[in-house]
């Protein structure tokens, strides 16, 4: 467990010491500012349709932040240290595998979360100024937290795989890139097509991130969407480890 | 501290290692020496635990690399080619780090980290940030963190490589210095160095180990069949008569030297030194000598003579 801390506190100093950390907040915030300006001029005073935050869910940002940061924050993860030699280094001292691993993927989420910290503002803003009570509550705001916390593990436990790969950190994001994007395009095929009595069907619409998301930001936690992200994220992390220990039978 | 038996390693198509055999014993240093792509790399590789043996086993200090992989890692330093950090860290934080995940605790890494950084000339760098060191002052980083935890075996990967002279020079005194208290294993493609360093040497080429001995010995061996060059004034017909009249003397050449003298190389049978004989006989015949020697191979002949590629002496 020291050994994980240890890890953890490396892994968060590469973030938090480097300029990328930044630039990636930076234009995060950007991002979420632009969308909560468009989303407030374009309600005006009309009564709100539906809570704020799965107004925010429902436009293209949240998916833009997700699906092309997560691949920024992963890429570095291994790719980088098997590229620069410090793979060797590292794994020659007396961690475990499974330790690095963990501390990675709990570096990359705590990053991620921390990313997501200027969301919490633009609520508040909007909670302060508007007399709508249906328009955001504690509810929806634990749900939506819920939705990108376990979003953002799905993702970015990809990204570890995908980073745990390659010994170059353009194809690790270019694989996490194409990861992500083709969850987006089946979840927007799933959406557009109505769920029949075929498997395939069936099993899209058990896949379909957006549908998910909606729960989530109308304050609605479905246990099968969270055993979903937990159990994907799981396997992802276990296809990690099993790749960073490949090189011992290799 | 180190037996390796019967190691080989494959990777692809290709063998980096194949079927070496050897010891190391507590408190030695050894040099593992041979041309670039002799598979020094890749033993150190699977002694410190970072890539399995395709067959063979190799222990460490009784431990089993594949097998007791924690126990053998926790008690080697191990620094590997081209010295690599992280650049973005500063020097005490990454030592700190480094030991810490070496198992040391919160208090001693802070001791061991003060120790070592005074040990290696760090103590003025301590706040700058590896990337912006100069090579010489990045290896000695390197050097340290091999060095925190205080193993019991330390395997360094080209130390010197990429330095200049002076560096060269207190990394050597540094290696040195931890003779006795550690076993030490170093590679290097630079002969020199191993003799300077290293008790004992293994010479290693195209995945296998040709020659195992102290520089001292591996000279020696050598010495056998070395030539004596004399230069003696006299006329070459009756030269090459005594010369041919000598049983000791296998080979010999005699080529016009300066003026009346000649040049001889004689190359004796069965290692003898050849020296009294010639003199004895330059006496006998009141021949003036200007020049006796018994010509050395250095190590630079040996390490040539063992590594040579095939083809070039088929060529010979």
């Amino acid at each position: 467990m020291k050994i994980f801390w240890t890890l953890l506190r490396r892994e968060l100093s590469a973030f938090f010491f480097s300029l990328t950390g930044y630039v990636i907040i930076a234009a995060v915030t950007f991002l979420i500012g632009e969308s909560f300006a468009q989303l407030i001029d374009g309600l005006g005073t009309d009564p709100w349709p539906m809570p704020v935050t799965q107004m925010f869910f429902g436009s293209i940002y949240f998916w833009m932040i997700v699906l092309l940061v997560s691949p920024v924050i992963t890429m570095r993860l291994f790719a980088l240290e098997k590229a620069s030699g410090t793979f060797e280094t590292l794994m020659t001292t007396p961690v475990g595998d499974f330790q690095v691993v963990a501390a990675k993927f709990a570096a990359a989420l705590v990053f991620y979360v921390v990313m997501w910290l200027p969301l919490l503002i633009c609520l508040f803003i909007v909670g302060r100024f508007t007399n709508q009570a249906s328009a955001l509550d504690s509810g929806t705001v634990g749900g939506m937290s819920l939705g990108i916390f376990l979003a953002g593990g799905f993702f970015l436990s990809f990204g570890c795989l995908a980073s745990a790969l390659t010994r170059s950190q353009m194809a690790a994001a270019m694989i996490s890139l194409a990861f992500g994007i083709s969850q987006f395009a089946l979840a927007w095929w799933a959406k557009n097509n109505p769920v029949s009595e075929q498997w395939q069907s069936q099993l899209l619409s058990c896949l379909n991130i957006f549908d998910q998301m909606n729960d989530f930001a109308r304050g609605v936690v479905d246990t099968r969407a969270v055993i979903f992200y937990a159990s994907v994220t799981m396997l992802f992390l276990f296809l990690t480890l099993r790749l960073v220990e490949s090189r011992r039978w290799k | 501290m180190i037996e390796v038996s019967n190691l080989t390693k494959r990777y692809a198509g290709r063998t980096a290692v194949s079927d070496i055999s050897f010891a190391v014993a507590r408190g030695e240093i050894v040099g593992l020496l041979g041309p670039n792509g002799a598979g020094k790399s890749t033993t150190m590789r699977v002694l410190s635990c970072f890539m399995p043996a395709t067959s063979g086993t190799a222990r460490v200090a009784g431990f089993d690399v594949f097998h007791q992989s924690a126990e053998v890692r926790r008690r080697i330093g191990y620094m590997p080619e081209n010295n690599p950090l992280y650049p973005e860290m500063r020097v005490r934080e990454y030592l700190k780090f480094r030991a810490r995940l070496k198992g040391l605790g919160w208090k001693k890494s802070r001791e061991r980290v003060t120790t070592v950084m005074e040990q290696c000339g760090l103590a003025d760098v301590g706040r700058r940030v590896i990337g912006q060191l100069s090579k010489g002052y990045r290896q000695r980083v390197g050097l340290a963190d091999a060095l925190v935890h205080e193993p019991e075996l330390i395997i360094l990967d080209e130390p010197t490589i990429g330095l200049d002279p002076h560096q060269i020079r207190s990394v050597r005194q540094l290696i040195k210095s931890l003779a006795g208290n550690h076993t030490v294993l170093i590679s290097t493609h630079i002969l020199p160095e191993a003799e300077m360093m290293c008790s004992r040497m293994l010479i290693m080429f195209d995945g296998k180990i040709l020659a195992s001995d102290t520089p001292e010995n591996l000279q020696r061996r050598m010495a056998g069949n070395s030539q004596i060059i004399a230069e003696i004034a006299a006329p070459a017909e009756a030269l090459r008569e005594c010369f041919s009249q000598i049983p000791e003397i296998e080979l010999f050449d005699v080529s016009a030297g300066e003026g009346e003298f000649q040049r001889c190389a004689l190359t004796p049978r069965d290692g003898l030194d050849l020296r009294p004989m010639i003199f004895a006989l330059a006496r006998d015949r009141g021949w003036v000598i200007r020049e006796l020697t018994r010509h050395r191979h250095s190590l630079e002949d040996i390490y040539v003579q063992i590594t040579r590629p095939d083809e070039e002496e088929e060529n010979e």
